[in-house]
């Protein structure tokens, strides 16, 4: 043996990073939710209505319409996908859903029998068990879902697409679909339940607004699942090398198909909050979303080629995007120049972590 | 030194039985023969170097003792019993673990979560089961220092240098108390400092009674490190000489065909 086998082992090169050159702080997140901070800061000098609480409210309303389908979004891109089937998968499961909920309480449609029944005056529609209508039209619109999802993640997943193209063709597939289902005209939700749907969906509590809580809620479940169980961590892996996850014995094909489908299921409820919001499922609601949700992920810091991204940087890419469309409005700019600003944004804030990256 | 004994004759070594027994090992791509008639045998704490030029046989070789795809002739036994793998999560199940060229290593996670991947450690609450962080970067440590690099389990491997990757990689087959190790062209692409401390680390595992194949284009590295070295060309095993009874010259001439079988 000639190896000098005792040699003391020393890497003067590593050692723990300062807090601040590590984790969140070295992070794209980290530099936009800064530009976030001072951007209010801005915001709230050039404008006094700015940090109104109404206003407030407006924007934690109008960025949690989209925020909760960049959360699923989010998922499929840090394994290095992409789904540009969300835009398109919010209005058909809103449309489903409305569609169900106005099938079942309508008297004399198959089934209807179940829920609803004539008052006493023959014509007031009133619910055999109030919610339950809505509770079976949710799950249908969340069922379409799930099967649009397993479809995209079979198809990447399995026969091995190309996520781009998989999604793009399903953004028609289900496009298309919303406008068959409807004959184009779209869908209104009625009956005893729809005054549940607005209220879960537009209303507040405590002067937050519902779909905030909502969004709340489920990125505190994005973030202990993403960073908390196995799942998670095979999604980071598979994003970070697909090949080392396989060779190591991660289920890559079920990982896959899961994330499909998380963002599915994640588009579909934000479709049906958006519904109860509008007040009806129009055929082309939602259209083009997916590039805003798209944006707000990799604003916040969600790394298209994969491996990196977190429900911090899909809220804050959303809130940025809103931020800046309000203050636009409020500084009486006109509002066409806020589709510009995002795109010079999203050049900027990926800019910025090239720059950060070549320095360290 | 136990040199390849012939089947069934005890050997002088103390533990006299093979951990892995390949016989007349063949494997048929279509017409190409790419492997015939290897035999071959591995003994614990036995480090030995797989050579051979490009397209000899030895990968074909490697991946199929990693599970990779079955043998079309021949049969395998593994610590005395007959096995048939037909995929890599097989091998690995009666411990075989293979640390490959690339490493297969995922840049953007720590090193622990890398050593941990796809067998992680986790704690139950209630229905749920979440990562057991602590117990896996304490696990890594100590594997690492085991292995005596000085790799920290909450480095990102991103930011680390050949020899911690390949540290990292290693410490992956320490997990499941693996008897063979296989590693391919561990030393290919690192620098000199860290080839010694590659090599370091498969001399760790020879000391802890595991046996090593060590596939390698670098001749010092074997002759280093190696207790045996077979040399294959053209899908056949053509020598397999204790590296005391060989010389360097010998191997090339092996290996280039210049000289046809020793």
């Amino acid at each position: 043996m000639t190896v000098p086998m005792e040699s003391p082992v020393s890497y003067a090169n590593v050692g723990r990073a300062r807090w601040w050159r590590r984790g969140f702080f070295a992070s794209q997140t980290g530099y936009v939710t800064l530009a976030l901070l001072i951007l209010v800061l801005v915001m709230h000098f050039a404008s006094p209505y700015f940090l109104t609480e109404g206003n407030i409210q407006n924007v934690a309303k109008n960025f949690s319409f989209i925020a909760i389908a960049t959360l699923g979004a989010t998922f499929v891109i840090i394994t290095g996908g992409i789904d540009l089937s969300v835009g398109s998968m919010m209005c058909f499961a809103a449309m489903i859903m409305s569609m169900v909920m106005t099938a079942l309480s309508t008297p004399g449609e198959p089934g209807a029998s179940w829920f609803v029944h004539l008052a006493a005056d023959g014509k007031t529609v009133v619910a055999n068990v109030p919610g339950l209508i809505l509770a079976v039209s949710v799950l249908c619109g969340l069922g379409t879902a799930l099967i649009v999802g397993l479809i995209n993640g079979f198809c990447v997943a399995v026969l091995g697409l190309s996520p781009f193209v998989t999604t793009l063709g399903m953004l028609s597939i289900v496009r298309g679909l919303a406008y068959v289902a409807s004959n184009g005209r779209g869908s209104f939700p009625g009956g005893p339940d729809a005054d549940i749907l607005y209220a879960l969906t537009s209303g507040d509590l405590y002067g937050l607004p519902a779909p905030f809580i909502y969004l709340v809620i489920l990125a505190l479940l994005m973030a202990v699942v993403l960073h908390h169980t196995s799942f998670g961590r095979h999604v980071f892996a598979i994003g970070g090398n697909e090949k080392a996850a396989e060779q190591t014995g991660v289920e890559v094909v079920k990982v896959k198909i899961a994330v499909y489908v998380i963002c599915a299921l994640a588009a579909g409820l934000q479709g049906i909050i958006i519904c109860g919001w509008l007040g009806s499922a129009p055929a082309n609601m939602a259209t083009s979303y997916e590039l805003n949700v798209i944006a707000a992920a990799v604003i916040g810091g969600a790394n298209l080629a994969g491996g990196i991204g977190g429900p911090l940087g899909a809220i804050v890419g959303c809130v940025l995007l809103e931020v800046i469309r309000n203050g636009l409005v409020l500084a009486q700019v006109n509002s066409y120049w806020q589709q510009t600003l995002v795109g010079v944004i999203i050049i900027l804030a990926v800019l910025v972590d090239r720059l950060r990256s070549r320095l360290a | 030194m136990a040199v390849a004994a012939v089947a069934g004759q005890p050997d002088e070594s103390p533990d006299p039985r093979p951990v892995l027994e390949l016989r007349g090992i063949g494997k048929e791509f279509g017409a190409i023969r790419a492997l015939h008639g290897v035999d071959l045998e591995i003994f614990p704490g036995e480090v030995v170097g797989l050579m051979g030029d490009n397209g000899a046989g030895k990968s074909t070789l490697v991946k199929i003792v990693a599970g990779n795809f079955a043998p079309s002739h021949g049969e395998m036994r593994f610590a005395g019993e007959a096995v048939r793998f037909n995929r890599p999560v097989d091998a690995r199940a009666v411990g075989i673990e293979v640390v490959y060229q690339d490493l297969a290593l995922a840049d953007n996670l720590t090193a622990a979560a890398n050593v941990f991947l796809g067998r992680e450690l986790k704690r139950k609450f209630g229905p749920f089961s979440l990562l057991d962080h602590k117990a896996m970067a304490a696990r890594s440590l100590e594997l690492f220092g085991e292995l005596r690099s000085e790799t920290l389990p909450h480095n990102l491997v991103r930011q680390m240098s050949g020899g911690q990757r390949q540290a990292v990689a290693i410490a992956r087959t320490r997990l499941s108390n693996a008897r063979l190790v296989m590693m391919d062209e561990p030393t290919a692409a690192i620098s000199v400092r860290q080839v010694e401390q590659v090599l370091g680390l498969i001399h760790r595992l020879k000391e802890q009674g595991i046996a090593v194949m060590l596939i390698s284009h670098r001749m010092p590295d074997v002759f280093a490190v190696a207790d045996r070295v077979v040399v294959m060309r053209r899908g056949e095993k053509r020598a397999d000489k204790a590296i005391g009874d060989t010389s360097p010259e010998e191997v090339t001439a092996l290996i280039t065909g210049a000289k046809e079988a020793a």
